[in-house]
């Protein structure tokens, strides 16, 4: 969450030509194509924008989005959380270490990603194998698709922790110690309302990446129709359907909470600044 | 000084569950990758590694990714520059809207940019004509690539500009510099860092993406596939050995422009604090 604001000023007669070259890229870039999608979702009439969006494969899609989100961001929250606490606030050996693992999910391919979990979990993987001998399927199911999810989605939370943490140090939390809090309420008084904005943010990136991961759950999923299919992985499908309304219907609810995040981030970067000035 | 040291709580509890957290998520299936991948044989190696298929696709992969970081940086600096200089109307809303990529699921992105740039597309039936191809070409791709890994250069940037005082500009302007030896001598010499390191994560990045650019590529063999679209087709078919080889290889030229982004990072601080 970037937090400061500084000397704009009033653009010269040639600062407006670059003005005008970079608001035509993000109109071409990234404003048309969101009209391109709204468009394309209600281009046949509203009755088969909802009957696109009541087919049960469909429903089943969005059920199962919100069920992966709904365990993925927890996980992430909580440990990501007592990462950043651990990384913030004590000087240990392998600290380095540990920020590097923090951030290997942003280096790996999405497919990469899907690839180790299927190599670990695979009825080939040797945790896979063990799994599968007690029939517990872990790929091509739910399961898989919720460990890639939390895997590709880990560093959110801390990452937006982590620097906001730096920043305020550990003064305050020091002296409630000093002055007898103990480790709850330590964290509900005094640590969780300094982070509380960028705690939330993180938590709506979390939610937007994991509603929207595409690549490695392609490769875990399996993508059964109506059973293992999320509505990301429901785009690809209705698009290689040639149902080109139902994928933009699917890219529509996507897109929704997509902007919802844009405005989130807006809003709670706004709450911060107040905060800090406080 | 050691962590239990601190007055602060919880450094076993933080540590223990942040270190088991991070092995089981991300160390133990990245290490199955890495033994699964060490256990292949010479040979097998070659023999991957010669197929001309994915020679071309490596190929298609690392220009792509190469032009995209290139146009990221700048269209990047061209919109940081515009958003943490000038107050215009639409400034806020610019501003929002540059981590729309991130925000935006890759599928989508890359169904959307395909139809935009398509023949019959808004935007692709301008570029018809003069002979423009985007959608299923190459160019495709690095359009895909450029999209999903906007923001980077954007956001590296954008706290160095706001801190790079307006004086020494005018003062070249008052000493009779053009306006291309001003960009040129004074503008962009503090930018460098921020902007290679912007590039690079944007490289990375577009080294790995799938979901956008298979929507917009046209996934044509020698021609129009990407490195991860061939590891995806391995893995359908079921030889994980050669999607190991692959996807190992891929994460080593990741992890090594990621490394040289933190020795360009210490480089320039160690040089700003001198």
């Amino acid at each position: 969450m970037r937090i400061s604001h500084s000397h704009l000023r009033r653009p010269s007669k040639s600062a407006w030509l670059l003005i005008g070259t970079g608001l035509l890229c993000v109109l071409l870039l990234l404003v048309l194509p969101l009209i391109l999608i709204v468009v394309s979702a209600f281009s046949s009439g509203w009755k088969l924008f909802v009957s696109n969006l009541l087919d049960a494969d469909m429903l089943a899609a969005i059920r199962l989005t919100l069920w992966v989100a709904l365990l993925t961001v927890p996980v992430n929250l909580v440990f990501g959380t007592l990462t950043a606490w651990c990384v913030t606030r004590f000087e240990f050996f392998g600290k380095k270490l540990l920020l590097a693992l923090v951030d290997t999910p942003y280096a790996i391919s999405p497919v990469v990603a899907g690839l180790c979990y299927l190599l670990l979990y695979g009825n080939q993987g040797w945790l896979g194998s063990w799994l599968d001998a007690h029939g517990i399927q872990v790929m091509f199911a739910w399961p898989g698709i919720v460990l890639v999810t939390i895997f590709v989605t880990s560093p959110y939370v801390a990452r937006e922790l982590i620097p906001l943490m730096q920043v305020q140090g550990s003064q305050e939390e020091e002296v409630a110690v000093l002055l007898g809090a103990g480790g709850w309420t330590l964290f509900r008084r005094i640590t969780l309302p300094n982070i509380q904005w960028a705690l939330i943010y993180g938590t709506v990136l979390t939610t937007a990446r994991a509603v929207g991961e595409f690549g490695s759950v392609a490769v875990v999923s399996g993508s059964i129709r109506g059973q293992t299919n999320t509505l990301a992985l429901q785009v690809q499908l209705l698009q290689q359907d040639y149902n080109a309304v139902g994928a933009f219907t699917a890219s529509l609810l996507l897109a929704c909470i997509a902007l919802l995040t844009l405005f989130l981030k807006v809003l709670l970067e706004y709450r911060q600044r107040k905060a800090l000035k406080v | 000084m050691n962590g239990s040291h601190s007055v602060l709580p919880g450094f076993r509890l933080s540590l223990g569950l942040g270190v088991l957290y991070l092995s089981l998520i991300v160390l133990l299936p990245a290490t199955t990758l890495v033994l699964q991948a060490s256990q292949i044989r010479w040979s097998e190696l070659v023999f991957y590694f010669t197929d001309p298929r994915l020679l071309a696709a490596i190929r298609v992969t690392f220009l792509a990714a190469i032009c995209a970081s290139l146009s990221n940086a700048v269209l990047g600096l061209l919109l940081a520059w515009i958003i943490s200089r000038y107050e215009f109307p639409g400034r806020r809303f610019v501003d929002t809207l540059i981590d729309l990529p991130f925000a935006l699921p890759t599928a989508v992105a890359g169904l959307t940019l395909s139809a935009l740039f398509a023949k019959n597309g808004w935007i692709g039936q301008w570029l018809a004509p003069l002979g423009f191809e985007v959608s299923y070409s190459f160019v495709g791709i690095v359009l895909a690539m450029t999209f999903t890994s906007l923001p980077f250069v954007v956001r590296t940037l954008q706290p160095v500009i706001e801190d790079l005082a307006p004086e020494y500009e005018e003062a070249a302007e008052c000493l009779g510099a053009t306006r291309w030896q001003i960009f040129y001598r004074i503008i962009l010499p503090p930018l460098m860092p921020a902007l290679s390191i912007g590039s690079a994560l944007a490289l990375v990045r577009s080294l790995g993406e799938f979901g956008a650019v298979i929507f917009i590529a046209g996934n044509k063999p020698f021609e129009t596939e990407v490195v991860s679209l061939m590891i995806f087709t391995y893995i359908g078919e079921y030889a994980y050995e050669a999607a190991s080889a692959v996807a190992f290889f891929l994460l080593l030229t990741s992890l090594l422009i990621l490394l040289i982004v933190q020795l360009l990072q210490r480089r320039y601080r160690a040089r700003g604090a001198a």
